[in-house]
Formats: structure tokens, C-alpha cells, sequence
């Protein structure tokens, strides 16, 4: 290794900013999974019967699954009784309360991590659900959003509230059947975020969850359900982090997003879970699948992604263009250092005519780290003059680490136009030079050549989340230095 | 200004540097010649803090600090500025924002507030128009598909937006067709001052025609063989470098290429 590589090596060396505990009085089950375990956790959300059933399905479809092995990844399998399946902060009332109400605790844990949640100095713009653990401790901004019709509350509440658009919707793109995550989602599933947005409406504000793991020994099972009604558009945007523990911890989540027709759903995540220390100790378990199905005409859903965190992720934000002329877009920044994995990519299923998709994939591994892109693209028999453009660029930052690309292509169409484009490079050397050669310090070096190989991913982020992404990268790659 | 004595460098363990002694004072524009291989770019490299290049024994000096202990962007900072034969990409890093960042490095290390975002454009624009470059590169991402000449007139710009102490412009003249040529000369002209010191490394007598030098070296494996003034260059261009006892394939390529391009 060249010297400037091992200084290069050394700077991204990071801090984890989020690692801290919260301390809070909390309602924890014992570890285990069973049934009496998810009828209670039922009834403590207070759910109708028919929740119930559904997650009894669930659980005994997902006693037969085995968990699958095929990613490009490393773990020791987690023990599915050892972990508990709820947690909580302890409160007066099961339902929803008032700000006021919230323990100062945890609006404190929420300040501290950048996310004001008190009216006087909440997010301009941004309307936030947070959830803590297992539940949704607060919803801001519930009151002005509903004036414009748009539903944004934690999906327990519409479990209750809206059980019809949930019984509707919930489970129809990310059946219990889909893979083992999944199912032990459907069946255990905590809390997460609920948005209707009606016809012909343009969300007035970005909406936003923020998650937070804090309890030990815990799994969150965030559930997110997301539907755009005819001519609707909303932009929703997602961000995570936990403390810094040495057992790693698991957060399965399943969202779920619907269009109908000429809806538009954007869908931003900034994913900055622990990804354990420079041993490879602790981290979150990321297993997600998100998946969006654009049933109505010339519907569209973006995903964009920055991932920073986590020990492991595997994760393949998709969408099923079922509509005519439906577009599904996939931006990706997946930033790998120490012993993190990353297996990510999507999946563009083309079923309708004239649909169109496009990936963007940037993968940037620097450590021992492992960054894999995966990513499916197929053409059912009737997407006729459909397209896809894929561009998969991989950035290697020392020469310890792998990036690997498994790009698969299916087409049972003969008009399906696809083109692929991927590439791999390295900070080079010589880029270091020119950059401390003109005075610029080797962090600032690094993070400004990472900053502009990402540049057409962040560009799609809504402008506070670009400034964010940028600065979590810095962070990301910082080291003992400055 | 700068003093090297009895410097020797190696890349890959390989000598290629065998004891190069030179004095540079403030105001002075040296040349260095010689044929490929004879450790010019490795000169200019060494001095601008390459870490592939191994110093393994001589000195440095730069207004009497020790300019070898200095880590690359300490020396940058300090005033050494290395226009590079090769410049590589960045690529999605624009021009404006690199050297933006670098303008305020430097400024920071001088205790000086940062420029804001208008200021420096006004700069800039002034500056690359003074080398015949379209404001519009500027948003361009660093030599990302520029041309040979324009990755030339882009680091003489960076070199007059930087005002260094030093400027070892290595190969400028490579690659550049006369109008080019000119455009680079005018702006490598317009950095000569009285506190400023510029060393050229070039393979081709044509450059001194535009730039004219006050000392020439040549160097041949490793060494300064011969120095002089103006006229030196003239000679070499005359006799070739085998004047000197020095074996060059190209010294009769390159006569011809420079004498055709006058």
C-alpha cells in the first residue's frame, strides 16, 4: 500500500456521532416469539381482530421459511428468542398525547440528535414522526396537514383510525409470503409511519420519520405504509441512528408504497444505524425490503438512498411498474468503511407498456469494507417499448476493501431497450497529490473527491437532506484529524 | 530563496536523483533541460512533496526552513506551487469549488477570512479570461475531459490565483500549439515578480523563446551537467544535447518539432 492510501486509511478512522443511551423508564417484553407474544403485543396496541389474524398468518407462514443465504454477505445468524419484541417508554395513556405530554427525556433525545420536535422549534417544512424503539412518540405538524386532506400519523394510529385503507392496502406489494424478513415483519411489526395523500393533492410539506433504536436487545420492525391517490404528490424522507452497542441489533423494516394513477411519491432515506466500531464489533442488522408499486397510469416513485450506517444492510428499494407509462427512478449513495457490509441495489419490474426506469448506484468502500450493488431489471411480456438505464459506479478508497456489481437482466420482451453502464475507481493517489499540492488537507481532500463522485445521487435529495447527506459523509469518512 | 544541496531521490529504489545542488534566488526564472529520463519531473516532484519519490539524502531549503520535513500541503501553503505535467481528473468536484477550497486553505493558513462565494467569482472569472479559458469551464468538473491545452492554461490559472512564492512548472509547454503556447507564456509572464522565484522543467528549447529564463541547468542522469544563461539553451537547441556527451534520441526530433513550430 502507497503511503498516501494508508494516511488516506487512517482519516477515515470514524467517530460515531449518534452513540449515546438514552435513559428512560420502559415497558420491555421478555426476549422470545411465540404467539401469546404477538397477541399481546396486539392488544397493548389496542389493534381490531383482523390485525391480529393477519399477523398470526404471518408468524406461522414464517415458522416454515428459512432464512436465505444468498447475499454477499457474512453474519453470525441472529436468535430469534433471544431478542425482544417490543419496547417502549413508559407512559400515563396508550394513545397518542400531546407534546406536552412526551417525556422531556425524549424530546431531549430527539434535540440532541437534530430533530426538534417542540412547536417553537420544529423543522421548517418538515413534518416529523418519530418513532422511538417500538412506538411513535410524536407526530408534528398532524393538524395543518390534515386541513389539505393528508393523512401523517404512526401506523398503529391507522391501524385504529383507518383500519379500511389499511386492511386495503397493507401487505398488498410486500406480502408476509415475500421473503423471511418480511414475514417476521408482517407478524411482529412495532410501528412506523402511515401517509394517505388524497386525490389531486400536493403534499403542502416534506413529510418525515425519524427512527431511533435505543433499548438493548431489541429488534425494531418498522412498518411504513405510504399511498399517493390519483394526481397526489408527496415527499417523504427517512432517517435512523442508534446507540453504540457491542451485541448487534436487528431492524427488519417493510415499507410499502402505492401510486395510483399520475401520483408521484419521493422517497428519501439518510440511514445512519451504528455500524459497529473498527473491530467489526456491534452494529445494526439492517434487513429491509421496500418496495413501491406504481399501479396507476404514469405514476412515479424515487427512491433515494444514502447509507452510511449499519454493520450489515441488505436492502433493494423496488418498484413493479404495473401502470402504463409508470416511471420508477433509484438513486443510491452506499458508503462502507471498517467491517460493514452492504449488499443493495433494486429492482425495476417492468409489467406496463412504455414504462421507463432508471438506476443510479454510487458505492463507496474504504476499510476492510465490503460494498456490493445487486439489482434486477426485468421486462414482463406485455411492457412494450419500455426502458431501463442503469449506471453503477463503485469507488474503492485503500486497497483492502471490495466492491462487486451483480447486475441481472431479464427481458421476455422483445421491444425492451436496455443499457448498462458501470465503472470502479480509486481515490487516486495522484488525485491526493493534486489536492495537497493546492493546499487542501487530506480530509477535506477525500471528502470533496467522495462528495463529487456522489453528486448526481445528492442532487436528487430535497435541498436540507442534500446539505445533511453531504455533511454525513464528511463525518463518515473523518478521522483522528481536525 | 531556495537552496538544494547534494540532493538525491529515488522512486521504487531506484536512484534517479544523484546529487543536485541549485540556488534560486527571489525574482530569478530558471530553466532545467535534459532528455527524458534525466530526472526533471522528478526534481519538480520531489520539491512539491511527492510521497512516491524518496529523498534519500541532501537538503532542502526554502527561507531557510527545511522545506523536506514539510508534509505536501504544508509546503503548498507555504508558497510552492507545482503546475503538473499530467493534471489528473476529479471527477463531479467543479473547478470553481476545488479551487475555491484551495484559495481558502491557503488563506486560513495566513490568518486571512475566507472569500465568499461572489468575491471569488469575480476572481476567477478576471483570471480565466487572462488565459483565454471560457468562464464556463469553470463549472466544469476538475480537467474532467478538457483538452491537453486547457488542462495547461488551467493550472497557469491556478498558479495566478495563487500567487505562490515558487512556481516549478513542469512540461507546460508539452502538448501546446503555438496560439496555446503563447496564451500559457503571457500568463507564466504575468507571475514574474521580484518575490517570486519560477522554475520550468521543459524538454524543448521553444518555451524560453517566450518565457526567457535568467539561468539554465541541464541535467542529464541524475545531475546538473552544465548551467548558464539564455544563451545555453540556444546552444543546446543548436548542438544537441550529444554537444554535451549526452545520449538523447529525441534531441534531433525535438529541434526539428521547435524550430518547424517557429
Amino acid at each position: 500500500m502507497t503511503t498516501a492510501n494508508k494516511e488516506v486509511n487512517e482519516l477515515i478512522k470514524r467517530e460515531y456521532e449518534h452513540g449515546f443511551v438514552t435513559d428512560i423508564e420502559v415497558d420491555t417484553f421478555e426476549p422470545g416469539l411465540n404467539e401469546d407474544v404477538i397477541t399481546r403485543l396486539s392488544e397493548i396496541k389496542k389493534e381490531p381482530q383482523f390485525m391480529l389474524e393477519w399477523r398470526l398468518k404471518a408468524y406461522r407462514r414464517w415458522l416454515e421459511m428459512e432464512e436465505p443465504d444468498w447475499a454477499h454477505l457474512g453474519y453470525e445468524r441472529v436468535d430469534y428468542n433471544s431478542i425482544s419484541y417490543y419496547s417502549a417508554p413508559k407512559r400515563k395513556e396508550d394513545m397518542p398525547q400531546s407534546l406536552d405530554d412526551v417525556d422531556p427525556e425524549l424530546l431531549k433525545t430527539y434535540e440532541k440528535l437534530g430533530i426538534p420536535l417542540h412547536e417553537h422549534a420544529k423543522l421548517a417544512g418538515v413534518a416529523v414522526d418519530a418513532v422511538f424503539d417500538s412506538v411513535s412518540v410524536a407526530t408534528t405538524f398532524k393538524e395543518p396537514l390534515a386541513k389539505a386532506g393528508v393523512i401523517f400519523c404512526s401506523i398503529s394510529e391507522a391501524v385504529r383510525d383507518y383500519p379500511e385503507l389499511v386492511q386495503k392496502y397493507l401487505g398488498t406489494v410486500v406480502p408476509h409470503t415475500d421473503n423471511f424478513f418480511a414475514g417476521l415483519n408482517a407478524a411482529v411489526f412495532s410501528d412506523g409511519t402511515f401517509v394517505y395523500v388524497p386525490k389531486g393533492v400536493r403534499c403542502p410539506m416534506e413529510l418525515s420519520t425519524y427512527f431511533r433504536i435505543n433499548a438493548a436487545n431489541t429488534g425494531q420492525f418498522e412498518r411504513t405504509l405510504i399511498i399517493a391517490d390519483e394526481g397526489s404528490y408527496v415527499s417523504y424522507l427517512e432517517g435512523c441512528t442508534a446507540p453504540m452497542r457491542d451485541e448487534n441489533q436487528l431492524h427488519a423494516a417493510v415499507v410499502e408504497l402505492i401510486a395510483l394513477d399520475d401520483a408521484e411519491i419521493k422517497y428519501s432515506t439518510v440511514q445512519n444505524w451504528y455500524p459497529g466500531d473498527e473491530n467489526g464489533k456491534g452494529g445494526i442488522y439492517n434487513f429491509v425490503t421496500k418496495r413501491a408499486a406504481c399501479i396507476g397510469k404514469n405514476s412515479k416513485v424515487s427512491w433515494t438512498q444514502v447509507e452510511t450506517g449499519s454493520a450489515i444492510t441488505w436492502k433493494y428499494p423496488s418498484c413493479i411498474l404495473r401502470g402504463e407509462g409508470s416511471v420508477g427512478e433509484f438513486y443510491s449513495v452506499a458508503l462502507t468503511h471498517n467491517y460493514q457490509q452492504a449488499d443493495t441495489g433494486t429492482k425495476m419490474i417492468h409489467l406496463g407498456k412504455n414504462t421507463t426506469s432508471t438506476i443510479i448506484s454510487k458505492g463507496i468502500s474504504a476499510g476492510k469494507s465490503s460494498n456490493v450493488y445487486r439489482g434486477l431489471v426485468k421486462f414482463g411480456p406485455r411492457a412494450d417499448g419500455a426502458r431501463n438505464f442503469t449506471e453503477c459506479d463503485s469507488l474503492l478508497i485503500g486497497d483492502q476493501c471490495g466492491a462487486h456489481t451483480f447486475p441481472y437482466i431479464e427481458s421476455l420482451n422483445k421491444s425492451a431497450i436496455v443499457e448498462h453502464e458501470a465503472t470502479t475507481s480509486k481515490v487516486s493517489d495522484e488525485q491526493m497529490f493534486l489536492c495537497r499540492q493546492r493546499g487542501i488537507d487530506m480530509e477535506r481532500a477525500v471528502s470533496m473527491i467522495v462528495n463529487g463522485f456522489c453528486k448526481d445521487v445528492f442532487k436528487e435529495l430535497p435541498m436540507e437532506f442534500a446539505v445533511e447527506a453531504g455533511k454525513l459523509l464528511e463525518v463518515s469518512l473523518e478521522g483522528s484529524v481536525g | 530563496m531556495l537552496s538544494i544541496k547534494n540532493l538525491h531521490a529515488s522512486v521504487e529504489g531506484k536512484e534517479i536523483l544523484k546529487g543536485i545542488n541549485l540556488e534560486i534566488k527571489a525574482g530569478e526564472v530558471h530553466a532545467i533541460m535534459g532528455p527524458n529520463g534525466s530526472g526533471k519531473s522528478t526534481l519538480a516532484q520531489v520539491l512539491a512533496g511527492n510521497d512516491a519519490f524518496e529523498v534519500t539524502s541532501g537538503s532542502v531549503t526554502m527561507h531557510g526552513e527545511d522545506l523536506l520535513e514539510k508534509a505536501t500541503e504544508e509546503r503548498a501553503r507555504d508558497g510552492v506551487f507545482l503546475a503538473f505535467q499530467y493534471p489528473v481528473e476529479i471527477p463531479g468536484v467543479s473547478n470553481l469549488q476545488f479551487m475555491r477550497t484551495s484559495v481558502n486553505a491557503m488563506r486560513h493558513h495566513r490568518g486571512e477570512s475566507e472569500m465568499n462565494a461572489a468575491e471569488f467569482m469575480k476572481l476567477a472569472r478576471e483570471i480565466s479570461k487572462q488565459v483565454d479559458l471560457d468562464p464556463a469551464f469553470l463549472k466544469r468538473g476538475v480537467n474532467e475531459g478538457f483538452s491537453g491545452g486547457e488542462k495547461k492554461r488551467n493550472e497557469i490559472m491556478q498558479a495566478l490565483m495563487l500567487q505562490p512564492k515558487l512556481a516549478i512548472l513542469d512540461e507546460t509547454d508539452s502538448g501546446l500549439d503555438i496560439d496555446a503556447l503563447k496564451v500559457v507564456s503571457d500568463g507564466v509572464n504575468a507571475l514574474r515578480a521580484e518575490d517570486r522565484a519560477i522554475l520550468m522543467v521543459t524538454h524543448y528549447q521553444r518555451l524560453l523563446d517566450h518565457i526567457v529564463p535568467d539561468f539554465v541547468h541541464v541535467l542529464a542522469e541524475g545531475k546538473i551537467v552544465k548551467s548558464g544563461g539564455r544563451e545555453l539553451a540556444l546552444e543546446l537547441e543548436e548542438r544537441g544535447y550529444a554537444w554535451l556527451g549526452i545520449k538523447d534520441d529525441e534531441t534531433a526530433a525535438s529541434s526539428a518539432l521547435s524550430n518547424s513550430a517557429n
